[in-house]
């Protein structure tokens, strides 16, 4: 079965360039833009694994994510953070409140893959 | 009462022989009677007995008159004789004595006299020759005094027990007290250094400079960074110094200010966060559609444009946000770095000076407030004014120029002008894009740059007064902050010692000794007084004034004082404002006592109190110690009491009367710091005349002053 893969980023050009990224490496794809969209599209998408920006305006990554782990059947969705940020305190933040990978960007597209594909396979 | 017993005594003596000689008589006479002539000698005796009572009565008053004449003229002559001697050899050696004893006595006195001028002329001879020989010491140290005062940094000096025996203003300065923080603790001589910098933190620098020391190699220094009790960040740097025989000795403490840099320090750590977060998005952008681009070529056209669009949209952006964040982080180090407080007189003299030497121009100054300060890059702003000089000469034949300044709301006019040719009026903006050379000098910066990192603008004014034109270009700059002048050392004299330094500190015994055992000249003092609305604290008077001085090795540091004024929130007798002449509109908003003996609290630590009728001060302080939760646990000396000790014979121990006695000055009485300085003089005099008599210690001292106390309540 085709797994599936939520993008989550405010920013339109990296939400294209992975949309596309994802497509060629043969997951189905959903987009959303900020955070509220976010958790409507897991709801209805149902997504392997999500693709969560941090710095999002209204709600931040952070709170989707924390969001997404209240709920007991979501906890089986893989989260990847994806940040600008880098240090330390906010990969723990990140890592703490539930997610399972916490890159920063820039990243390299074949190993952002590899991640979502190990990710995925484990699960 | 040992006199009015040896009295009684002498009269006794006088009256007993006196009538001893005829009774003694009587008996001869009646023993080599016979039997019936002795009856009648006896009949005739008992019969006269009224008159013989009488006349043994009579000689009762005849040998008291006697004896009391005996005493004035030799006895109680004598004793003030002696006391007198005792001032002049201890106390007062201009002091003369008098006597109206007995013509020999008299003689003694002038002989005593003739002595005392003799010795002082002797120990004027020595005094000379000390001073001769102490002057160039004198020098040395009044050399080293005007160097510490000339640093920048500010240094405390302390001995290996942490007493500062030297600072400059610039460490003072550094550990004042904010305006709303009374608890700051005090830098002064002899005072703890673990006051001002936590005891753990110097115990570790002493024992790394310890175990950084070589044999041989020069002594090392180490470095950390403390915080003020004011919230200043102070780098300090510490270095040991060694005594002849190579232990530690003390160390030297150089301090720095580094509050600013350390906020600069975090600014830009800011920015180089913020510049991280702002650049990775970008570049991820960039990266994803770029590596797309590679990995699928064949990708169909409308994707591919889509993607070449992401990334030279985003480089662009990319390399807007790195220019912004590099300018933000230059102007930041620009703002901090370069900008100084000068004056504009100092700041012009420059400018003089620079164009007359590299350009051959003339100049003068015309009106300029004395007391304008400018904050500015000193270096650019003289680059900037003399590349607009060689302007002027070069292309409009301009030889000289004159400069004005003044204070102008919350900046500072700056005015170059000159007579005769104008300039186009847009010369100014033509010059100010290009990059400035003056001579062989040149820089990348504009006069535009230069005014737009001090905030300041420049414009072009021409005016014509009675056919002569003159014109001249108006800079507007940011105001500066005075600097205060480093305190200068004045011509070495022994009486302008500044009193920032104390080597003698070095030989401080220690504090292993009992305070009680400690000798009276090696213990640090505070003398206070206080003014007051009236004399009775217990029917509601209050203290509206303290004033005190503190006393380290014999010296009275009349720059470590403290005034303060006291709201007593209550009104005040017209008697007291007589005395001490402080009205009621003085003590309006000054601090309430409660605020007041906190601080004083801390001038006094670790000192000995001394006041002149102590209780009198000390029963202010007791009433208010459950309201200001302060209080004084240190010993108390008082010099009425120890002036009594020295001079028991004297009734009269007012301030002025002992001042006069002991020759000190009376100056600025009834202020408290007035009083409390006389007060300090006082008991330094008296501290010999106490050694004289055996008091030598503080223990002696407290129980001299408790038997005087005694005796003193006896009458």
């Amino acid at each position: 079965m085709t797994k599936k893969v939520l993008i989550v980023d405010d920013e339109l050009n990296i939400v294209t360039a992975l949309e596309f990224l994802l497509q060629k490496s043969g997951y189905e794809v959903m987009t959303a833009q900020n955070g509220d969209e976010a958790l409507q599209r897991v709801e209805s998408f149902a997504p392997d694994l999500v693709l969560l920006d941090v710095m999002m305006p209204r709600i931040s990554g952070y709170e989707v994510c924390r969001r997404m782990r209240e709920r007991a059947d979501w906890k089986h969705i893989k989260i990847i953070m994806l940040s600008a940020k880098g240090r330390e305190a906010e990969v723990s933040k990140g890592v703490s409140l539930g997610a399972d990978l916490y890159v920063t960007k820039p990243f390299s597209n074949n190993e952002l893959v590899g991640k979502i594909g190990e990710l995925l396979a484990g699960a | 009462m040992k006199a009015r017993r040896k009295f009684i005594l002498w009269v006794a003596v006088l009256y007993a022989a006196l009538l001893a000689v005829p009774a003694a008589l009587g008996v001869l006479l009646a023993a080599g009677l016979p039997a019936p002539e002795q009856e009648v000698f006896l009949a005739i005796v008992s019969e006269r007995g009224p008159v013989l009572a009488f006349a043994a009565l009579i000689l009762l008053f005849v040998s008291a008159g006697v004896v009391r004449w005996l005493f004035a003229e030799y006895v109680t002559a004598v004793h003030a004789l002696a006391e007198q001697t005792g001032v002049v050899l201890g106390a007062n050696p201009a002091l003369r004595v008098t006597t109206q004893g007995a013509r020999e006595v008299a003689a003694a006195a002038a002989a005593i006299n003739r002595l005392a001028d003799a010795h002082r002329a002797l120990q004027r001879d020595f005094e000379q020759r000390a001073r001769e020989s102490g002057a160039k010491l004198e020098e040395e140290r009044n050399r080293l005094a005007a160097l510490m005062s000339e640093l920048s940094e500010g240094v405390l000096v302390c001995n290996a027990e942490g007493r500062i025996l030297l600072y400059n203003e610039q460490a003072k300065g550094l550990f004042a007290a904010g305006e709303t923080d009374a608890t700051a603790a005090l830098v002064g001589l002899g005072r703890s250094v673990f006051a001002l910098i936590d005891r753990d933190q110097i115990a570790h620098a002493l024992e790394k400079l310890q175990r950084l020391r070589q044999p041989g190699a020069a002594l090392p220094t180490t470095r950390f960074v403390i915080a003020t009790a004011a919230g200043r960040l102070l780098k300090v740097r510490a270095a040991p110094f060694v005594d002849s025989a190579g232990a530690v000795a003390g160390l030297v403490l150089a301090l720095e200010d580094v509050t600013g840099l350390l906020d600069q320090e975090t600014a830009r750590r800011g920015l180089l966060q913020a510049l991280a977060a702002g650049v990775r998005a970008p570049t991820a952008n960039i990266r994803a559609a770029a590596e797309n681009l590679a990995a699928y070529p064949d990708m169909d056209a409308a994707r591919r444009e889509q993607f070449v669009q992401i990334v030279a949209a985003e480089s662009k952006g990319l390399s807007q946000q790195l220019d912004a964040a590099l300018r933000q982080y230059a102007d930041a180090l620009k703002a901090h770095l370069a900008l100084e407080d000068m004056r504009a007189v100092d700041l012009l003299g420059v400018v003089r000076q620079r164009i007359g030497a590299s350009l051959g121009m003339a100049s003068k100054l015309e009106a300029v407030d004395e007391e304008l300060w400018l904050r500015l890059d000193s270096f650019a702003f003289v680059q900037a004014l003399a590349f607009l000089a060689a302007r002027l000469r070069d292309r409009y034949k301009v030889q000289s120029l004159r400069f004005s300044a003044r204070a102008a709301g919350g900046h500072a006019e700056l005015d170059m002008g000159w007579d005769g040719s104008a300039v186009p009026s847009d010369a100014l903006s033509l010059w100010e894009d290009e990059p400035m050379q003056v001579g062989a000098e040149q820089t990348p910066l504009t006069l535009r740059d230069v005014l737009e990192r001090h905030g300041g603008e420049v414009w072009y004014q021409a005016a014509e007064h009675a056919g002569e034109r003159s014109a001249q270009f108006r800079f507007l700059l940011p105001a500066g902050e005075a600097v205060a002048a480093p305190a200068r050392v004045a011509a070495a004299t022994a009486e302008s010692r500044p009193e920032y330094y104390d080597f003698d500190l070095f030989l401080e015994s220690g504090a292993t000794r009992a305070l009680q055992e400690r000798r009276l000249s090696e213990l640090a003092y505070t003398a206070f007084d206080t003014e007051t609305t009236g004399l009775e604290p217990s029917a509601g008077d209050e203290i509206i004034s303290i004033g005190a001085v503190r006393i380290v090795n014999g010296r009275l540091l009349k720059n470590e004082v403290f005034e303060q004024l006291v709201d007593p929130r209550r009104s005040l007798s017209r008697e007291s404002a007589a005395i001490h002449g402080i009205g009621a509109e003085a003590l309006q908003g000054q601090p309430v006592i409660e605020q007041v003996l906190p601080v004083f609290q801390r001038f006094c630590e670790d000192s000995v109190l001394v006041a002149h009728n102590a209780a009198f001060d000390m029963r202010f302080f007791q009433l208010k110690e459950a309201s200001s939760g302060v209080r004084f646990t240190q010993p108390v000396l008082d010099t009425l009491l120890l002036s009594a000790a020295v001079h028991p014979s004297h009734a009269d121990h007012r301030l002025e009367s002992i001042a006069e006695r002991l020759g000190v000055r009376l100056i600025g009485r009834h202020t408290a710091l007035g009083d409390a300085l006389l007060t300090g003089e006082i008991f330094l005099k008296l501290l010999p005349l106490l050694a004289e008599r055996g008091v030598a210690t503080l223990g002696e001292a407290l129980a001299a002053s408790r038997e005087t106390y005694y005796a003193r309540l006896q009458y």
